[in-house]
């Protein structure tokens, strides 16, 4: 019996070792294309443009020569997109966090007529592309004053209420009612119940939120293009458009080394809590 | 099980009670304002103006006069419009199959134990938190690259361009497919495939019968996903191609021919104000496209759940 268990097993050993090594092989392949622009993010204009796959020699070498010109490329000082990127996201990320979730919690308790029908437009709203409302949004918005980066997380919440109003709203229904009256009965009202008893029971649901809205946030692109006054504040998906797309004719190297500024926090920021990341990013889907 | 989900929220018994019901009705201001107010600033209102306005003539927001069907009716007859809407549909099609392939195949294989699946799962999810734009002039970078040698361009060459952007759209979203399919095929009973193994089910029965049928709630969110991922393409078609190449037509005007929906939405907003009207009515007929593709993938592959 057990000899015949084992067998097999060896079997599969050699099997799954060969398996590894071919993943091994993918990842690196697949790791390839943030590698290359590291590297010619070393490299001179002309070497990038010529002999893109090279690592550099003595002669195209540049150190960080690239890194400095970058900084100011455009006329437009890149760590300042990068304050933006930063500013919007974290205060957006929040907002959506605070409100929506409060939000749910509401129309899943009180679920008045009113309240269900602002759940299922929500709903709605997360089928609706983004190019039906940014006519319109951006008139909003400027009409609204809401078009600098200490007002625009406001559309944000509006724009990106739907899928987490959803996804609390889920999870809510979920949680035990039992503990949310214990506390009322015990003299909580309304404010301390979800700030002291619901808000701590929501905590995995907000790590799957907070993610997918921050990858979100951090990326996009043509919402701040449009509502923001480009001239005075630039994210950083802006800036590199706007380097690329209208500068006219950008130093390559320079080009890279700015590409490569702005995926290097997100990947350093991912390799520390990957876990929860995918965790979230997982458990998120599949309550979705 | 998943079917309830939607609905649940009219199941009023079981998430309420009169203890809390009033209470928190009464700090509505502080708890549902804040939301509702943004969600009507953000969405509603935009929403709904711009329905109304596609039915316009407008400089901007504020200066509407009616005209009726006209601006959907040269929509139609537009033909980038109509270039558009083949190049996205025949896009989204050969992505779809590419990504959720790819996806399920990893996923199958990194949950068979094997060493080091975590760090291969971390890799592959990486790409995920790249932006658009800048995917699309890494990959632009590359693809010039290689071209080079061959003496092409990505630019010039409609064929390439589109390969091209289904290689980084893949690129981008495998993993992300592949957590899902990794989290669905993780939750199908051992039970399940014991038994089949007991009454004597090869593996590729056992995967066709029995984890299939098992993980279509995931392939339900993956197609969802994957189809509204790539209808709404923006950032990356920007940035890889721009729509290039170019060809004029007879009439003077300018045919994209790797342009995608959403971005020829944008570039019509932007030929001249004569155009918004028609922007924006194609932009109703884009979103309402999407919404009856979304819905009705929903609608037919929850059919095939399994019900647990």
């Amino acid at each position: 019996m057990s000899r015949a268990l084992t067998a097999p097993k060896k079997k599969r050993n050699i099997g799954s070792t060969l398996l590894t090594v071919l993943f091994v092989l993918v990842c690196i392949i697949y790791m390839l294309p943030v590698v290359e622009v590291g590297v010619n993010s070393f490299k001179t204009n002309a070497a990038v443009n010529t002999d893109t796959f090279a690592l550099p020699n003595s002669e195209t070498f540049v150190g960080f020569d690239n890194y400095v010109k970058g900084m100011n490329a455009g006329n437009y000082p890149f760590w300042l997109s990068a304050l933006y990127s930063l500013f919007i996201t974290v205060v957006s990320a929040f907002l959506i966090l605070l409100c929506t979730s409060m939000a749910a919690w509401y129309i899943a308790r009180v679920s008045s007529r009113f309240a269900r029908i602002f759940y299922y437009v929500c709903v709605f709203s997360m089928v609706v592309p983004f190019q039906m409302v940014m006519f319109t949004l951006s008139g909003t918005a400027d009409m609204l004053k809401l078009n600098t980066p200490w007002t625009i997380p406001i559309i944000y919440l509006g724009f990106g209420a739907g899928l987490a109003v959803f996804m609390f709203t889920g999870f809510v229904k979920s949680l035990p009612l039992e503990i949310e009256e214990a506390a009322a009965i015990d003299g909580c009202g309304p404010i301390r119940t979800f700030f002291c008893v619901v808000l701590p029971m929501l905590k995995p649901t907000m790590i799957s939120v907070g993610i997918l809205e921050v990858m979100w946030l951090w990326n996009d692109y043509l919402l701040p293009y449009l509502s923001l006054n480009r001239t005075k504040y630039m994210t950083i998906p802006m800036y590199v458009q706007y380097l690329k797309g209208s500068y006219g004719s950008v130093d390559m190297g320079a080009f890279m080394a700015i590409i490569f500024m702005s995926i290097l926090p997100i990947i350093v920021v991912y390799l520390f809590c990957q876990k929860h990341i995918i965790k979230g990013v997982a458990a998120g889907a599949v309550k979705g | 099980m998943k079917k309830r989900k939607i609905k649940g929220i009219t199941d009023r018994n079981a998430v309420n009670s009169r203890l809390l019901r009033r209470p928190i009705q009464r700090c509505f201001p502080l708890f549902l304002l804040p939301t509702l107010a943004a969600f009507c600033i953000g969405f509603v209102y935009p929403f709904l103006q711009g329905l109304y306005l596609s039915f316009c003539n407008f400089l901007t927001t504020r200066d509407a006069t009616w005209v009726g069907l006209a601006n959907y009716v040269k929509a139609f007859s537009d033909p980038s419009f109509l270039r558009a809407f083949w190049f996205t549909s025949l896009f989204a099609l050969v992505s779809i199959v590419v990504i959720n392939l790819f996806a399920f195949v990893l996923a199958y294989a990194l949950t068979q134990k094997i060493k080091g699946s975590n760090l291969f799962r971390t890799v592959f999810f990486m790409p995920n938190l790249i932006g658009g734009i800048v995917l699309g002039y890494i990959w632009s970078t590359i693809f010039d690259a290689i071209l080079q040698n061959y003496g092409k361009q990505l630019a010039t060459d409609a064929t390439l361009g589109f390969w091209g952007l289904v290689i980084l759209v893949a690129w981008q979203q495998i993993g992300y497919m592949m957590i899902i399919y990794i989290a669905g095929l993780q939750a199908v009973p051992e039970e399940l495939n014991e038994a089949a193994k007991i009454d004597g089910a090869g593996r590729w029965q056992t995967l066709w019968h029995v984890t299939i049928p098992n993980v279509m709630p995931s392939i339900t969110i993956c197609l969802f996903l994957t189809l509204t991922n790539s209808f709404k393409l923006f950032d990356q078609n920007l940035a890889l191609t721009g729509g290039a190449p170019i060809r004029t037509l007879a009439d003077g005007s300018q045919l994209k021919l790797t342009e995608m929906l959403a971005l020829n939405i944008k570039s019509t907003f932007d030929i001249n104000q004569n155009w918004h009207g028609v922007a924006q009515a194609k932009a109703v007929v884009f979103f309402v496209l999407v919404a009856v593709l979304a819905l009705s993938q929903l609608y037919f592959t929850r059919k095939k759940e399994v019900q647990q």
